[in-house]
């Protein structure tokens, strides 16, 4: 399975496949946004990339691996999936968030978004889901 | 290219449509701070999508300054073609950036004709930045003020919370 957030401290998106046990994801999903928000503040000297990978949230029944990405104007990205997922490689992730990043550009600059608000454009809607067909 | 042109008329039209609007309402003493707002208003959201895409593939800004100098050369040079001449700042929160040719007012005068008309045509620009700079996660207020055309400056003073 595969699920993306788009968050800035409260969800704006989120979009997972299957669709159940979507409980135990939000968990999952906040911890995570702690770990961001350490890594973002710890910034002392400049850190030329603007991504932060971090693997190994162990869940006790089941593994995730959860993938954090910040933007300049402190969106975060949230990508989790499957530890037994072993065919997602580092830059295949990488260039999922750069198409995460592209598309909230888009919906960032349609007038009729406003920022802050749940994301509704069906133009996301769609790569993200082109993007879950791709991983899983 | 007749691009920059583009852009200069645009502004026009939108600010004397703004207050050919407001003109029909009855209230005349408000029209000046309505109008000024609304345009502000414009200039923010537009700051906030210009500045995303603007910094898709820039690293994190290490400081305030740092997102301020990005703010008068890679952002004030994508949209005015030019970069900010001058920018001056007290180490507070406080930050003057001053354009001398300026480019949304360099059709109107080289000295001190139409001053008092100046201030109607820098409220999108002043909302243009706090825009960038409130999706950067710094609040803000701008303000503009021209003493000779069509050199500008405008007073950044970073909100602290």
């Amino acid at each position: 399975f595969i699920r993306f957030v788009v968050l800035i401290n409260y969800p704006l998106y989120i979009r997972s496949v299957p669709t159940q046990g979507e409980l135990k994801f939000h968990y999952t999903v906040h911890t995570s946004l702690d770990v961001v928000e350490e890594k973002i503040s710890g910034v002392g000297k400049a850190l030329a990339d603007q991504r932060e990978l971090y693997l190994g949230l162990l869940y006790p029944t089941e593994d995730y691996k959860v993938y954090g990405y910040v933007t300049n104007s402190k969106v975060k990205f949230v990508i989790v999936v499957d530890s037994s997922n072993t065919s997602l490689r580092d830059n295949e992730i990488r260039s999922m968030f750069r198409k995460l990043h592209n598309s909230f550009t888009d919906v960032m600059c349609n007038p009729f978004y406003n920022p802050g608000d749940p994301i509704q454009s069906k133009a996301f809607d769609s790569i993200v889901s082109t993007m879950m067909v791709q991983a899983c | 290219m007749a691009d920059d042109a583009l852009f200069e008329f645009l502004h026009m039209e939108i600010v004397a449509l703004v207050y050919k609007e407001q003109a029909t309402r009855e209230d005349i003493d408000k029209e000046r701070v309505t109008c000024v707002s609304t345009l502000e208003a414009m200039g923010f959201r537009v700051g906030q999508g210009l500045i995303e895409r603007f910094t898709k593939d820039c690293p994190t800004f290490k400081d305030d300054l740092d997102l301020m100098k990005f703010l008068c050369k890679d952002f004030w040079s994508t949209i005015f073609k030019k970069q900010i001449d001058n920018l001056r700042t007290n180490h507070q929160g406080t930050y003057v950036l001053q354009d001398n040719t300026f480019a949304l007012l360099t059709q109107f005068s080289s000295g001190k004709q139409y001053l008092e008309e100046a201030p109607k045509y820098l409220a999108f620009s002043c909302g243009l930045i706090r825009g960038a700079l409130s999706n950067l996660g710094l609040e803000s207020v701008v303000t503009a003020e021209v003493s000779l055309m069509p050199s500008c400056k405008f007073q950044v003073v970073i909100q602290k919370l």
